[in-house]
């Protein structure tokens, strides 16, 4: 009966309106065992904090094309950690210049992806990455 | 604290914690569930089905809005969604992609939506869909909404979880014959046709139409003396289907959806069908956990290598399948 799935969601913050990269990074998760929550195009940070919480999610991945990652994605983090969940793994992909990989994978960014990556790649990050704490909040 | 104080006193994380405990089927989310119960029985819980791509997450997403936001006089409601999506039977893996269309509903304290998805089981919901339902009825919310899988005709679970189940149908998904296999049709409180602004609708909206009043003339269709074991049983005795047009996109046609929730929450307290139906639900859970429960000690009970070496004798045809389970169930390997 004790059946553990690692759960991620998968968002698109900003306002860029291509997701093919982030549905075939959807799709691979899923066919690597894991449970996948898609939430769409066009997100705000504070919606993507919100459906992390709401679905307990270790895993966030985040698909940004539109160069505003700088912006968002420490807002992600911010929001992220005001919820106490600072143990949620974000992961980025899309396009993201190479001086600025660095300072997201400084802000606790766990995984930098851009094209051409292999999505083998990203579920073997994932699957070494999330060990979850088992104790729970205020208890 | 205790979890199940946190929870009741509105903690959000430690729901969402707990939901994944309850789906994972834990020692600790059980005893939670243990201290919720005496909590638990105040939510209207509203089932939604209906086949894939008909509507339903969008439905939800609209009736959902409106009970945050309802008409002047009635107070908004605290509202949770449990949406459930398949779990790939290959790689155990799924997309839930529900939450997709309830963009409405983000950024308001007062809706909780939770994603599943079916791992293995049949009939529309997960294992624990009903157990989640708990938790949200003791957290104190109070209209519920539980999204099926959305596979067709078997999906009746549903049916024995909510005290109102409404239907989705979609213009062009079939003919009368269709429409009166048994099945999900049968299960129906409020029937709705939803992407009403697409050809075909009419020809949909009699099909359906001929077939529920076909029902309530028929007075051997649905007898209210039924007994409860019967699992599925529908006394629609004093309440006729509504048959409602939507289109759920356009936020069309919700209003009077809405009003027929209220309505059939009304018919459910005064015919006294809501405790007929909190029993067959209760009933369906109980029996549910201990066909679980046996068919895990008894998991427990036997070797994987007996197992295998009767499956063998069984697929070289030695045994017959009901040989089979008399050696396994009696442990006789003679």
């Amino acid at each position: 009966m004790d059946e553990r799935k690692i759960r991620v969601l998968i968002a698109k913050p900003g306002l860029d309106g291509h997701d093919r990269g982030a549905k075939v990074v959807a799709r691979a998760l899923r066919d690597a065992g894991m449970e996948v929550i898609y939430s769409g195009l066009r997100q705000t940070p504070e919606m993507i904090a919100e459906a992390a919480l709401q679905e307990d999610v270790d895993v966030v991945g985040l698909s940004i094309l539109s160069g505003a990652h700088m912006t968002l994605v420490p807002r992600v983090l911010e929001l992220l950690r005001a919820n106490h969940q600072e143990y949620v793994k974000v992961f980025v992909g899309g396009i993201i210049p190479d001086e600025d990989i660095p300072r997201l994978l400084e802000l606790g960014v766990v995984g930098v992806y851009g094209p051409g990556t292999l999505t083998e790649q990203i579920i073997h990050d994932i699957q070494a990455q999330t060990t979850r704490p088992e104790h729970q909040p205020n208890s | 604290m205790s979890l199940a104080k946190s929870i009741r006193e509105g903690n959000r994380l430690a729901l969402a914690r707990l939901l994944t405990q309850v789906e994972n089927g834990t020692a600790e989310g059980r005893e939670c569930l243990n201290e919720l119960f005496p909590y638990t029985g105040n939510a209207h819980l509203i089932g939604v089905t209906g086949s894939p791509g008909s509507g339903k997450s969008t439905l939800v997403n609209c009736l959902a809005f409106l009970f945050r936001h309802p008409p002047e006089g009635e107070p908004p409601r605290q509202v949770a969604v449990v949406a459930v999506d398949p779990t790939s039977p290959f790689s155990g893996g799924a997309i839930l992609g529900d939450r997709l269309r309830m963009r409405d509903l983000a950024g308001d304290a007062g809706v909780f939506i939770r994603s599943m998805a079916s791992r293995g089981s049949l009939g529309g919901l997960a294992t624990t869909t009903a157990d989640i339902v708990q938790v949200f009825d003791a957290a104190g919310y109070e209209v519920i909404f539980i999204e099926t899988v959305g596979a067709g005709q078997a999906e009746v679970d549903i049916a024995r979880l909510a005290h109102t189940t409404i239907v989705v149908e979609s213009p062009g998904t079939g003919d009368e014959v269709q429409a009166i296999k048994a099945g999900i049709l049968e299960i129906a409180d409020i029937l709705v046709i939803n992407k009403a602004d697409l050809p075909m609708v009419e020809n949909t909206e009699r099909a359906l139409r001929s077939i529920f009043n076909w029902d309530m003339e028929d007075p051997t269709h649905h007898h209210p003396d039924e007994p409860s074991n019967v699992k599925v049983s529908r006394v629609t005795k004093g309440w006729q289907v509504p048959i409602l047009k939507t289109v759920a996109t356009d936020n069309e046609g919700i209003q009077p959806v809405y009003q027929a929730i209220s309505q059939h929450l009304q018919y459910l307290y005064q015919s006294q069908e809501w405790l007929r139906r909190e029993h067959i639900r209760l009933q369906s859970m109980l029996d549910l956990l201990i066909q679980n429960t046996l068919l895990e000690r008894w998991q427990k009970s036997i070797s994987t290598e007996t197992y295998q070496k009767v499956l063998n004798n069984l697929v070289s045809r030695q045994i017959s399948p009901y040989h089979a389970l008399q050696i396994l169930l009696d442990g006789d390997l003679s």
